[in-house]
């Protein structure tokens, strides 16, 4: 096992810092609505390219770290790009760009109100997702992810209706307890190994601690990153956060902080805990419980929603836990599975959001049973549609199918065959929520028969960036991005096999 | 500057004594005089923290005799750190004041700042001081200043006022006759000189006697739970800039002298294991912050939810002292400086309501206040995250260390109330922060509100709100970034260095 | 046990009056009273002090030829007394603000029944 060279830049900070300082730039720029544009495309393009850039240093295994100073006596803020994290914000910032434009077109389509504030927190949140994406250790970690908490407030909130303020109190209710406990985990871990930093393989090392205090620090952990992680019982808030608008749950329903509590997720088990200690006190076993139950209840779930948001949402959740349980079976192949899966739904979901937001914007449809015959009129969205969902279900060549087919590999890697039978009756289950869209969509005849037309340019062209990146991250997973590449080094180092 | 230890206290009394004389002719005067000795305070204590920060701790002696028969100032890391935190919020909150007084004390602008500077001279006084004595002296001084900010306010008061006179008397008293045993014991009333020989005579039921009076006394003024009954009416009925003033500082001197007679003139294995002094703090503490944040979600005036809140607030401190370990300490220590520039920021923007709306009742808040006041608004905003407790602000650190000496105590029930708390935090601010940027104003009405339309003109027009309301709100609030993300080198430089022995 | 009553009869009356001025401060309703209740508490801690420094057979602390400098045993301790000359005029400062704050209490509801009073206090 070769140590990874770690060696001092800016980078990962500029990285953190570039829609941190765009967010006042947009703010001052409220009146001239171009320009306040203008900053949100660069902060997206110049942090896409700055995390690309550390792209080969991880691939080399070489780790660009930033300390800023100390925040408490021993422990620093500090941002460390390994390849975790560049894995993890290449994802995100790379969808930014896109959602970026996507939101352009739909908050003025739609003449949404407030739209500063909305720029403005989208940028922030983006900040907190890189952060969370490079933390160093656990506290910085803790720093980011309360930060993505209060950022993504205003934007659940957006629509300031009754339900948005409803949705927006679960929410908080949810991630600042979730933040609390958390915290308490942190400071007993550090009270207990008297150190933070992230270390794949685990830091707690060979303590002697009791089955019972494990569990229940595991817990604590579990119940703080599980609840953005919307594993169940802890995830009732992402179907009543449908309430935000659409791009923001395209993107931060669907990658950033739901990804962010999976990310938090796959560095507790590999970079806290580590698969030793998991084993030996059988907490993967706990984690794939609730993964388990997680997936197959929240497919069944899905069925019931009309509202198609929701019904995505339904989706996310099951979904999110098909990526916990890639990191609980511990297999090399779960854990390739499980990362790409970040990457995959990524872009798959995050196509299916941006068509819930172009029909809304163009013809204002939120229910499944109101979209008869819609493909017709808007082929590129449904078609794109089309793509996402097929690949959700988990046919090839779309994306889905081959992390799917990587977390099967690693059930039966690490011998369980009960996991496996749960990802094919996902599958089929996927298939069965989305399949009647679809039909309904192109097969249905419209009541009132619809004006050929699409959304404006600025959202079917992310819509169909997405769809065709899914296809072609399908027939090649480590194209452009080496996710493939990141991933089997990401496993490798958890697992004990190489940097 | 040999001298420098000794003059914060005079610079302040020569003023505060000075100020209705030479504000004969022009009323005027007395803000600007107010100003400048606050100012020169600030100075000073910056310049003492600075010699104590290069050269280590200072002792000055008063008229040249030697303690332990004459009266010392000690300069310790702790002691300047929280007499300058003390000088800096107040210098700042009597900034704010001039833009309040037509409002808030008409027409008695001139006896209002000199019982400002007599407040701050009794603080002052409090903090350096190293004899017992000369300690009470101050208290009365500070205690009487206070009486007289409260009582200047509105109709109810003088009651408010009367009420807390008298608990504050009754503390004060408890604290001399505490005071009266520790010296019959052992004849003497320096702090260094009473450390030294209490060892010889912790058995004796006179010193437990004197010490339990002292920490009663001190809790009131503390305003420690169950004590606290003389505080909502008081903070609620005070003129807005007199509460701005004493909450942030007023509860955490005391809070200082417990910390002082606890840890440093009695020794830490005596008050947290012959005697379950700091276990009983910590426990009350701990009810105080629940008990406090329940009632603060309960209350419908923000500065009686203020109040409220700062009743909780001073609970943490409680529990640090309770928690009697390194890790406790600094987060009792850091959390008087935390809190001091929380709740002034947040008294602050009451007052800037108060102000501009005629109001502070939640309940009539709506949209159309952020537009009329949207820095104040955000400095409400932030100082309400650092209450809550969430990073990057100076909240999350005070929870954090007190967390961990939480979990190094094995305290699990003091842990889940730390974290507890801020949830319920969360509940009465969000409660206020969802009004102020959500509601619509068209539900409640407000005078002079604008029309839902107007809701489309965004942006941040800052020119109706006065700069001088404005910016005190601000600055306080916007240092809570600064203290949060530089906590580790107020932690190490200062606190670290003055953890009391045997912890 | 006869011994111990009798020999700290200063220090039952100190109690006595200690109680006494809590008593006047907890359970009078008139603020006035209050405040003679308070008064008498601080008095007490006052003679608290002073009986403290009581010493038989010695004189006042003001250097006497007969007896010299060299036996200090022979004095009385003037600290005590020193302290309670300032802890007076603390008193008399407190009892001069409490007297100001009834009067304008006075002025303004004229009243001074407690229970009256918060009842008005609520309502306003």
């Amino acid at each position: 096992m070769t140590n990874p060279e770690i060696y001092r830049s800016l980078m990962p900070f500029y990285a953190v810092m570039v829609s941190l300082i765009a967010a006042p730039l947009i703010l001052m720029s409220s009146r001239q609505a171009n320009l306040r544009e203008f900053w949100t495309l660069a902060a997206s393009l110049v942090k896409f390219a700055v995390v690309f850039l550390l792209l080969p240093g991880a691939l080399a295994g070489r780790i660009a770290e930033f300390i800023f100073w100390e925040i408490s006596p021993g422990i620093a803020l500090s941002l460390k790009a390994d390849t975790l994290g560049v894995f993890f914000a290449l994802i995100a910032s790379g969808l930014w760009i896109l959602t970026s434009f996507y939101s352009i077109g739909y908050v003025r389509g739609l003449n949404e109100h407030k739209q500063t504030r909305y720029f403005a927190s989208f940028a922030v949140c983006l900040s907190a997702t890189m952060g969370i994406a490079f933390a160093a250790n656990l506290l910085t970690f803790v720093f980011f992810y309360e930060i993505l908490t209060i950022a993504t407030y205003p934007l659940v909130i957006h629509k300031e209706t009754k339900v948005a303020i409803a949705a927006g109190r679960k929410y908080l209710i949810y991630t600042l307890t979730a933040g609390v406990l958390l915290i308490a985990a942190t400071a007993w871990t550090y009270r207990i190994t008297g150190a933070l930093d992230f270390r794949a393989g685990g830091l707690f090392g060979n303590t002697s601690l009791s089955p019972s205090i494990m569990m229940v620090l595991f817990l604590l952990f579990l119940g703080g990153v599980g609840v953005k992680a919307a594993v169940m019982p802890l995830h009732s808030w992402l179907p009543a956060a449908m309430a935000a608008p659409t791009p923001v749950s395209a993107l931060l329903h669907a990658v950033a902080v739901v990804k962010s509590g999976v990310f938090g997720v796959v560095r507790v088990v590999g970079f806290v805990f580590g698969p030793e200690l998991m084993r030996q006190f059988g907490l993967n076993t706990l984690l794939a419980i609730f993964a388990g139950a997680t997936i197959i209840l929240a497919s069944l779930l899905a069925f019931r929603q009309d509202n198609l948001k929701h019904r995505l949402a339904y989706s996310t959740v099951g979904h999110l836990s098909y990526i916990v349980l890639g990191a609980a079976l511990l297999s090399p192949a779960s854990l390739i599975g499980g990362l790409l899966h970040i990457a995959n739904h990524a872009t798959m979901k995050i196509t299916l959001f941006f068509c819930a937001g172009a029909l809304y914007v163009k013809h204002h449809k939120e229910k499944i049973s109101e979209l008869d015959g819609i493909g017709r009129a808007m082929p590129w969205t449904m078609g794109a549609f089309t793509v996402g969902a097929i690949g959700l279900a988990g046919v090839p060549p779309i994306n889905g199918f081959v992390s799917k087919w990587q977390l099967g590999l690693g059930a039966l890697q690490a011998g369980e065959i009960l996991p496996l039978a749960i990802l094919v009756l996902s599958g089929l289950l996927n298939a069965g929520y989305f399949a009647p869209i679809v039909y309904r969509a192109f097969l249905k005849k419209p009541a009132v028969p619809y004006e050929r037309g699409e959304a404006p340019p600025a959202m079917v062209i992310p819509i169909v960036v997405t769809a065709l990146l899914s296809l072609l991250l399908g027939l090649n997973p480590d194209l452009f991005f080496h996710f493939y590449r990141l991933a089997v080094m990401v496993s490798g180092s958890i697992l004990g096999g190489g940097p | 500057m040999q001298n420098s230890p000794a003059l914060v206290p005079l610079l302040l009394l020569a003023a505060a004594i000075s100020i209705p004389v030479l504000a004969i002719k022009k009323t005027g005067v007395a803000y600007l005089a107010a100003l400048a000795a606050s100012l020169g305070s600030v100075v000073i204590s910056a310049y003492n923290a600075l010699r104590v920060w290069e050269s280590g701790p200072l002792t000055y002696h008063f008229g040249g005799w030697n303690p332990p028969i004459g009266i010392e100032y000690v300069l310790d890391p702790l002691s300047v750190f929280v007499a300058l935190v003390v000088n800096v919020v107040a210098f700042i909150v009597l900034c704010h004041a001039g833009g309040l007084k037509e409002r808030e004390i008409p027409g008695k602008s001139v006896p209002y700042y000199a019982l400002v500077l007599l407040l701050l001279c009794g603080a002052n006084g409090m903090i350096l001081t190293g004899d017992l004595f000369n300690l009470y002296v101050f208290l009365e001084i500070f205690s009487l200043a206070c009486y007289g900010l409260i009582g200047i306010g509105e109709k109810q008061a003088p009651i408010a006022s009367f009420r807390y006179l008298i608990m504050g008397t009754v503390g004060a008293s408890f604290y001399l006759l505490g005071l009266g045993f520790i010296y019959i014991v052992t004849g003497s009333l320096n702090m260094a000189d009473v450390r030294n020989i209490l060892p010889h005579v912790y058995g004796n039921p006179a010193v437990t006697t004197g010490l339990a009076l002292i920490v009663i006394g001190m809790g009131i003024k503390m305003a420690i739970f169950p004590l606290h009954g003389w505080l909502p009416d008081a903070y609620t009925y005070a003129p807005s800039t007199s509460s701005a003033l004493i909450a942030p500082i007023g509860t955490k001197v005391a809070a200082y002298v417990i910390l002082r007679v606890l840890f440093f003139v009695f020794d830490v294995k005596f008050v947290s294991q012959t005697l379950p002094v700091t276990d009983l703090i910590g426990w009350l503490a701990a009810i105080g912050i629940l008990f406090g944040s329940v009632m603060a979600m309960a209350q419908n005036e923000m500065k009686r939810m203020l109040a409220y809140s700062s009743i909780a607030q001073i609970g943490y401190i409680g529990l640090g002292i309770g928690l009697a370990n390194p890790l406790g300490f600094i987060g009792a220590v850091l959390h008087i400086l935390n809190h001091a520039f929380m709740k002034g920021a947040l008294f602050l923007v009451a007052a800037n309501l108060r102000k501009n709306a005629g109001h502070s009742d939640i309940s009539k808040l709506d949209a159309s206040y952020r537009k009329k006041l949207p820095w104040s608004m955000a400095a409400f905003t932030l100082a309400a995250l650092s209450m809550i407790g969430l990073p990057p602000t100076a909240g999350f650190f005070s929870k954090w260390y007190l967390a961990l000496g939480a979990i190094d105590k094995g305290n699990w029930v003091f842990l889940g109330v730390i974290l507890l708390s801020s949830l319920l935090n969360a509940v009465y601010f969000f409660r206020i922060l969802e009004k102020v940027y959500l509601g619509t104003p068209s539900a409640q009405g407000a005078e002079g509100a604008p029309s839902p339309k107007s809701n489309k003109g965004e942006g941040f027009v800052a020119g109706e709100e006065e700069y001088a309301l404005m910016i005190p709100a601000v600055v306080l609030s916007f240092s809570l970034l600064l203290l949060g993300l530089l906590n580790a080198n107020i932690v190490k430089g200062v606190i670290q260095r003055i953890i009391p022995l045997g912890m | 046990m006869t011994d111990f009553i009798l020999g700290h009869y200063a220090y039952w009356a100190i109690i006595f009056l200690l109680v006494l001025g809590l008593y006047g401060m907890v359970f009078k309703k008139n603020l006035a009273k209050k405040l003679i209740g308070m008064t008498i508490f601080q008095v007490a801690i006052i003679m608290f002090y002073v009986a403290s420094a009581v010493k038989w057979a010695a004189t006042v602390p003001v250097l006497d030829p007969a007896i010299g400098a060299v036996d200090a045993a022979k004095y009385i301790s003037p600290l005590q007394h020193c302290l309670m000359l300032t802890a007076i005029v603390v008193g008399v400062a407190t009892s001069g603000v409490a007297f100001s704050l009834v009067i304008s209490i006075y002025r303004r509801y004229k009243t001074l029944d407690e229970s009256i009073l918060l009842e008005r206090m609520k309502s306003s």
